[in-house]
């Protein structure tokens, strides 16, 4: 392949790039990406960055290590076609890359609500940073990762904060119920007012209505409700789109085509699940397979799913797939310490795990989902 | 071959630990402990890994 093309210039599409100069290909790589800066790591945004302990240009990816990528970078203009008869994207700026590789690492555009703030870029950073200067008192709508780690920033910086989440926990539709009420107690126990089993159905422009029909004043309302994989501009690709670009378990969604992040929806043999994963590492790691895959290497991306997550003092880790568990077994809880270890089973396998507090733990028992380990064996160790 | 680790960005997340075990381990207290200060070179790809993984960019592996 003489031109690679790379969509989407973030975490995902990066790796790409570096696994294929690893992999020692020597031909042309074209990075397209609609925001107009170059990589930059979001994790920090809900956190160090939000909360004044880190500058913006902290977040830059690049870094000595990439002296030798040799990128054609293509910023500040999203592809907004894909023409896979011609292998031709074509930009927002009406210009066009011709490829004979292409990956598909256009992420995820975060969902909005009318009248509140959202956080996905840098520049959402700043605008909420900015709001959160005049203090007062924020609402932070849905209680999923970004908000519950929005509204710690929040408490930390000392503002009066009111997090609201539809479902009976927070981070319930990832955790399940018993993780979820936990974190509830975590997020009480620092002054937050949580309101749990109940949505917000507009945006005031002095606060928000719920659904039962009362109001909050707030200062500052921050939707977190998730985000929508960005495949909007492959429509009329001719490419399979379902809640994602959709993959072979290689990560190949046609001949010389792959994708990877946030966007890309593969059958994970280990998992046995067919989704999205919106995580951090999985950016890493499915960019540099998908990579290879162009490269010809033809095998299954079959991770352990792991991502982290910081509120106050708390390191919340969940590696493997709590989706579908018959149940969950508690090996420690401390809230006094702010420390919990809670183990999934599906079947008859250990599935997944999750740990606040206990990352040497988590360590240890995520080596036991790679091996495949059965739930009993995994309880003994316990 | 050598091998940095930045213990002040360094948050105790343990990917390192996953990655290359026979170098990183954490203590009872989630803090990192390096194993082997200077790895050999059979250990570069594990490494490599963990460098690549670590959610805080601690880990620098040199020539």
């Amino acid at each position: 392949m003489r031109t690679i093309a790379v969509a989407g210039a973030s975490l995902a599409g990066l790796s790409a790039a570096r696994a294929l100069r690893a992999d020692g290909y020597d031909g042309r790589i074209v990075i397209v990406g609609a925001e107009p800066h170059l990589p930059y790591d979001r994790p920090p945004l809900s956190k160090q960055v939000l909360l004044g302990a880190m500058t913006p240009e902290h977040t830059a990816l690049l870094g000595p290590r990439d002296a030798d990528l040799d990128v054609d970078w293509r910023l500040g203009s999203a592809a907004t076609a894909l023409d896979l008869h011609e292998r031709r994207l074509t930009l927002a700026d009406r210009g066009e890359v011709r490829f004979d590789g292409l990956v598909i690492a256009t992420g995820a555009r975060v969902r909005t609500l009318p009248g509140a703030l959202a956080l996905r870029t840098l520049e959402d950073c700043a605008v909420l940073a900015g709001a959160l200067d005049g203090g007062g008192h924020v609402v932070v709508v849905g209680g999923g990762f970004i908000g519950a780690e929005v509204a710690a920033t929040c408490r930390t910086r000392g503002l009066d904060v009111t997090l609201v989440e539809p479902l009976p926990g927070l981070l319930e539709r990832v955790t399940g119920p018993g993780v979820a009420a936990y974190l509830a107690v975590l997020h009480r126990a620092q002054g937050v007012d949580v309101r749990l089993g109940v949505a917000v159905r507009e945006v005031l422009p002095r606060g928000v209505r719920l659904d039962d029909g009362s109001t909050l004043a707030a200062d500052v309302v921050v939707a977190a409700i998730g985000v929508e994989p960005e495949t909007a501009w492959l429509e009329r690709s001719g490419l399979e789109l379902d809640n994602g670009v959709v993959c072979d378990a290689t990560c190949l969604a046609a001949p010389g085509v792959v994708a990877a992040g946030d966007v890309a929806r593969w059958p994970n043999p280990r998992t046995l699940e067919f989704r999205r994963i919106e995580h951090w590492d999985n950016a890493i790691r499915q960019g540099e397979h998908a990579a290879r895959r162009l490269l010809g290497r033809a095998e299954p991306f079959a991770p352990v799913p792991w991502f982290w997550s910081d509120q106050y003092q708390h390191k919340l880790q969940l590696a493997g797939s709590p989706a579908g568990h018959d149940e969950t077994h508690t090996v420690l809880e401390d809230p006094e310490r702010g420390r919990l270890l809670t183990l999934y089973r599906r079947g008859d396998r250990l599935s997944a795990v999750l740990a606040i507090g206990r990352a040497k733990l988590l360590v240890r028992y995520r080596a036991l989902i790679e091996a495949g380990t059965a739930w009993d064996e995994a309880l003994a160790v316990a | 071959m050598k091998l940095e680790v930045d213990f002040a960005l360094c948050e105790g997340n343990g990917v390192c630990a996953v990655e290359a075990p026979e170098v990183f381990d954490l203590d009872d207290d989630d803090n990192l402990i390096v194993l082997e200060a200077a790895p050999g070179d059979v250990l570069r790809p594990k490494l490599e890994a963990a460098a690549r993984a670590c959610p805080k960019r601690a880990i620098v592996v040199g020539d």
